[in-house]
Order: structure tokens, then C-alpha cells, then sequence
């Protein structure tokens, strides 16, 4: 446990000491407040259209068309997000020899790869603790419904696990975190285009890729269910990640 | 302390490793000789358990190293050919993360870190930034880790590589002041570094063991004559003839040069035997003038060649 946290504290600090920590942040925090802005100006000008066609309409739920707007668009956000903050975990340590440092001391793999994931769920929880700033403005203005938004939270952590496991994967195939980087993106993407694909196909075909879908397990999140089958798609996802990285790092002692 | 048997590592069929044994026993130093490319670092990186071995055993303080890798890790301090560091964190901070990873007591932890930066003289940079710092500095900060929870055994790979003559001196006094204490197995090619350093030398060559002995021994072993160099003032071909004469005197070689200016002489004489006193008597008796006399003795040098050469023939 000693060595899951040594390795945790490392890898924080060597995000906040680079660039890389800045940049997500900003970048994150940037977006999310634009799109909570593009999204209420928008829901905002479509419930005045529809009050011009006589007090007789529905009243609209505000609040919770915004909530669900801004939560499905963040995830496709994170998508983007993610890869940066994995491309480096273990591609960096083997461009400088430090994988050699980790693994005849009494780490092991393990650890390594126990503490580097709990440092990217880190800053993960970091992200979304960000986007509270403007989620925070629907209760002071509104009384919004809190389990969309606390499923949403719930779903987006989740869902991010299962990404994060598939960068670290990914980052201990390669010395390069560019490489590293631009592969973890590639196969974000291609986890977001399955979503598309999905609706365009009929039968079997659209069944599975559905359930492969990564973002379409979140729409119930975001509606405020949260359905057992969709939490253990994620931890199952995260968990084939993890056991990826396990087996790929024990094999870079047969291979180098 | 360490025990290898029969170990043998093989990339893509290619041996790197070729069926190597040895032993070293507690507080030993044992420098490990050879050609770059010989399997110097793969042996170093398998008694790490940084690998594991195609065939054969390697068992350090009586752990296997492939059964029993955490007991083997905890007793070892590593050096790498290139010093595992993290360039964005300084020096203090570095040692005091491996420190924890090698399973310090917090409560040890802090001594530990300024007695391994005081050994290595790295004290005044403690607060500098490892990427920021010169080869030398760097490849000492590789040091100090090494040093940190005091392990039994310590495996270092080139440990004075990029240092100035003064820090290969610091360094080497202090390899030898952990012997006894502590078990060192150390690479090297810098051959006056291993007879300055290590009770045992290790020759390989293309993964196999062609030598074990102490710098000494090798030297004996490899040496076919005994050689005696010599400077007279004399009348060249008359004391070559002289020397040649003397019972013993296996040949004798001259060094070209005017008769009037003291010429260097070199003499063979059969092994174990003394000629020097023989040699001074004749010459003196003949009224020569004898500058200089001394035994040469085959340095490392001469071995490591003789050994790596003939292995190819």
C-alpha cells in the first residue's frame, strides 16, 4: 500500500509540475463553460418561442434539458481529454530507464500500475469537481432535479475509469508518449463512432455495437437511472484495461 | 552472498549469455571485465530480476531470483548502465521517493537520504532539478539511490561512466569502503579501475565466462616469462651477447640506438625464477654502467587482450 501511494504522490506532482495539468484544466474548464453557456442561451430561446404560442403549453423543465445537454457533451469532451492524461504514465518511464528503477525495487508491477491508474482517477475527480462552477449556477437560479446531475457524476467517473484503463494499456506499448498519446485518441474516437454506427444498423449487428457503445451506456446515467448493467459494462471495461496493462508489463520483462 | 549456475539468457536465439557460473561470497567486490556487448549488463539485469533467465539458477543472500524476486528486491541497490531518474524532480525529493519505494521506515528515511547524498557528494545540488544537472552529477544521484536501505548486495553498471578524474577517484574510494559491509559486484571496461577495486575479476566475451580469479592471479596465470627491463651505458652488441649468456636468460632484445647514449634492453627469463641479482653482477663486472633495472610485470591490460583475443582464434 506503501508503494500504491509513493507512486500516486509521484505521478501527481509530475503532473502538476508539467504543462500537460495546466493545459487539460484550462482547456476543460474553458469548454465546459462554454458549452453550459451555448447550451442555456439555447434551451432559454427555444422555451421563449414556444410561450409565444399561447399560455396554454407545457411548462418546460429547464434545468434538466440543460443538465442533460451539458453532461452528453462533456463526455464526448473527456473523450479528447483523456488521452493526455495517460500518454505519458508508462511510456515515460521506459524512455528514461525509471521502469528499471520500479522493477527491482520492491514495487513491482502491480503497484505501479495500481498507483498510476489512482493517480489519473485523481485528477479525473479533479475535472469533474471543476465542472461543479457552473453546475452550481442551476441551484442558485433554479431548483434543478439532483439525480440527473448526481447520476451524471457517477456515469462520467465510471466511464472515465474504463478510458483511463484502456490509455494506460495503451501507454505500456510504446516509449513514445506521442505515439502513446495519438493511438489512445484513435481508439477513442473509434469507441464514439460505434455510437453512430449503431443507430445506422439493424438487427444482431446494431445490438452489439449498442452495448459497445461507451457513450450510449450513459444516457441513463445522465437521466438520473442508474442501472446496474451499465455500471458493470464500465468497471468490466476498466477491469479488461487494467488486466491489459498487468499482462503487457509483466511481458516487457520476456521481451526486452 | 551470490550464487549464478549455469545461467543462460538467449534473444532470438542469439546467446547473450552463455552458460555463465559464479559465486561471490559476503563483503566480496567482484569486477565484471569484458568487451561492450559481452552480457555484462543482462547478467546484472537477471540478478536484478529485472529479466528472467532463459536457463540456469541465480540465487542472491539464498533467494532465487526468479522464485523469490521481492526477497531478492528488497536486499538489492541498483545502478543501471543509464541512471533511472525522473528529470522533473530534484535531487532531495528523488532520493526520498526511493527511498520510500525500497521500503524505508519514515522514521529512517531522512538519515538515510543525507548519508547516501553525503557519500556521493551530491549535498550541494539537494535542491536543483535532476534534469538540470551535468553527466557526473547525474550518474552520482544514480549512486545515492543505489545506496539507499542499505542493501546487502549492490549491482552497479559502469558506475563511474561520465565522471571527472577526481569523482572516479571519490567513487572508487568509496566501492571499497563498502566492502566487507556490503557484497558488490561492479562492470566496468576500465581495467585499472578492477585491480584498484575488486578482490575477484570476471572476464566474459560473447556471453561466456572465460576467467575468474583475483586481479593478481589472472596476471600469473597469463604470464608466459618473467621480463626484466633494462638501461646500460656499454657497447650494445657485447652486452647482448653477455646477457644472452647468462643461465636462465630466455632472449634478449635491444633497443636500437648509437652505442654512445644508454640503450634499454629487455631480458626473458624462464618463469619463477630472479635473474636480477645475476644480471646486475655480470653487467657491473663488465665495467658497464647499469642506469636502471626492474621487473616488468603484465598489467590487466595484457591480460584482458591475451584472454579476448585468443578466445576468437
Amino acid at each position: 500500500m506503501q508503494n500504491v501511494l509513493a507512486i500516486w504522490q509521484r505521478e501527481m506532482k509530475a503532473y502538476f509540475v508539467s504543462p500537460i495539468a495546466y493545459v487539460v484544466l484550462t482547456l476543460w474548464l474553458l469548454l465546459s463553460g462554454l458549452f453550459f453557456y451555448a447550451i442555456l442561451t439555447n434551451v432559454i430561446q427555444s422555451t421563449m418561442m414556444q410561450s409565444q404560442f399561447g399560455p396554454g403549453s407545457q411548462p418546460v423543465d429547464v434545468p434538466g434539458i440543460v443538465t442533460r445537454g451539458f453532461f452528453g457533451t462533456m463526455s464526448v469532451v473527456l473523450l479528447f481529454m483523456i488521452p493526455m492524461l495517460t500518454m505519458g504514465l508508462f511510456a515515460e518511464e521506459k524512455k528514461r530507464g525509471t521502469m528499471e528503477l520500479l522493477l527491482t525495487t520492491p514495487v513491482g508491477h502491480l503497484h505501479a500500475m495500481m498507483g498510476k491508474f489512482l493517480a489519473s482517477t485523481t485528477f479525473l475527480l479533479i475535472m469533474l469537481a471543476g465542472t461543479w462552477v457552473t453546475i452550481s449556477a442551476l441551484f442558485k437560479y433554479g431548483q434543478p432535479d439532483w439525480k440527473p446531475i448526481v447520476g451524471a457524476y457517477l456515469g462520467l467517473l465510471l466511464y472515465g475509469e474504463g478510458l483511463l484503463a484502456a490509455g494506460l494499456f495503451i501507454s505500456t506499448l510504446t516509449e513514445n508518449q506521442i505515439v502513446s498519446g495519438v493511438i489512445t485518441f484513435g481508439v477513442s474516437l473509434v469507441l464514439w463512432l460505434i455510437d453512430s454506427f449503431s443507430s445506422g444498423a439493424s438487427g444482431a449487428a446494431k445490438d452489439v455495437l449498442s452495448y459497445l457503445s461507451v457513450i450510449g451506456h450513459l444516457d441513463d446515467f445522465i437521466k438520473g437511472v442508474i442501472d446496474t448493467t451499465h455500471v458493470i459494462f464500465y468497471l468490466s471495461f476498466a477491469f479488461v484495461g487494467l488486466f491489459l496493462t498487468y499482462r503487457s508489463l509483466e511481458s516487457m520483462r520476456w521481451r526486452s | 552472498m551470490i550464487e549464478v549456475e549455469h545461467l543462460t539468457k538467449a534473444y532470438n536465439g542469439r546467446k547473450a549469455v552463455d552458460d555463465i557460473s559464479f559465486r561471490v561470497e559476503k563483503g566480496e567486490i567482484l569486477g565484471f571485465l569484458g568487451p561492450n556487448g559481452a552480457g555484462k549488463t543482462t547478467t546484472m539485469r537477471i540478478l536484478t530480476c529485472y529479466m528472467p533467465a532463459t536457463d540456469g539458477t541465480a540465487r542472491v543472500a539464498g533467494f532465487d531470483v526468479f522464485e523469490n524476486s521481492l526477497e531478492v528486491r528488497k536486499r538489492i541497490g541498483y545502478l543501471p548502465e543509464n541512471p533511472p531518474l525522473y528529470p522533473e524532480m530534484t535531487v532531495q525529493s528523488y532520493l526520498h521517493f526511493v527511498a520510500k519505494i525500497k521500503g524505508t521506515p519514515s522514521a529512517q528515511r531522512k538519515t538515510q537520504v543525507e548519508d547516501a547524498m553525503d557519500r556521493c557528494s551530491i549535498t550541494d545540488v539537494r535542491d536543483r532539478i535532476i534534469g538540470k544537472l551535468s553527466k557526473g552529477y547525474k550518474q552520482r544521484v544514480g549512486l545515492a539511490q543505489s545506496l539507499l536501505n542499505n542493501p546487502e548486495v549492490l549491482i552497479l553498471d559502469e558506475p563511474t561512466i561520465g565522471l571527472d578524474p577526481k569523482q572516479i577517484f571519490e567513487v572508487r574510494s568509496l566501492i571499497k569502503n563498502l566492502a566487507g559491509t556490503h557484497t558488490v559486484i561492479l562492470s566496468t571496461h576500465i581495467l585499472p579501475e578492477v585491480s584498484m577495486t575488486c578482490n575477484r575479476v570476471v572476464i566474459i566475451n560473447d556471453g561466456r565466462l572465460i576467467a575468474i580469479d583475483t586481479p593478481q592471479g589472472l596476471a600469473n596465470q597469463q604470464k608466459g616469462a618473467e621480463r626484466i627491463a633494462l638501461l646500460i651505458e656499454g657497447p650494445r652488441e657485447a652486452v647482448r651477447q653477455k646477457l644472452a649468456s647468462i643461465p636462465g636468460v630466455m632472449s634478449v632484445q635491444a633497443e636500437a640506438g648509437s652505442d654512445a647514449q644508454p640503450a634499454g634492453f629487455t631480458v626473458e627469463c624462464k618463469l619463477n625464477t630472479d635473474l636480477r641479482r645475476d644480471i646486475a653482477n655480470a653487467v657491473v663486472t663488465q665495467g658497464w654502467g647499469l642506469l636502471e633495472l626492474r621487473g616488468v610485470s603484465m598489467s590487466l591490460e595484457d591480460v584482458f587482450i591475451n584472454l579476448v583475443t585468443k578466445e576468437e582464434v
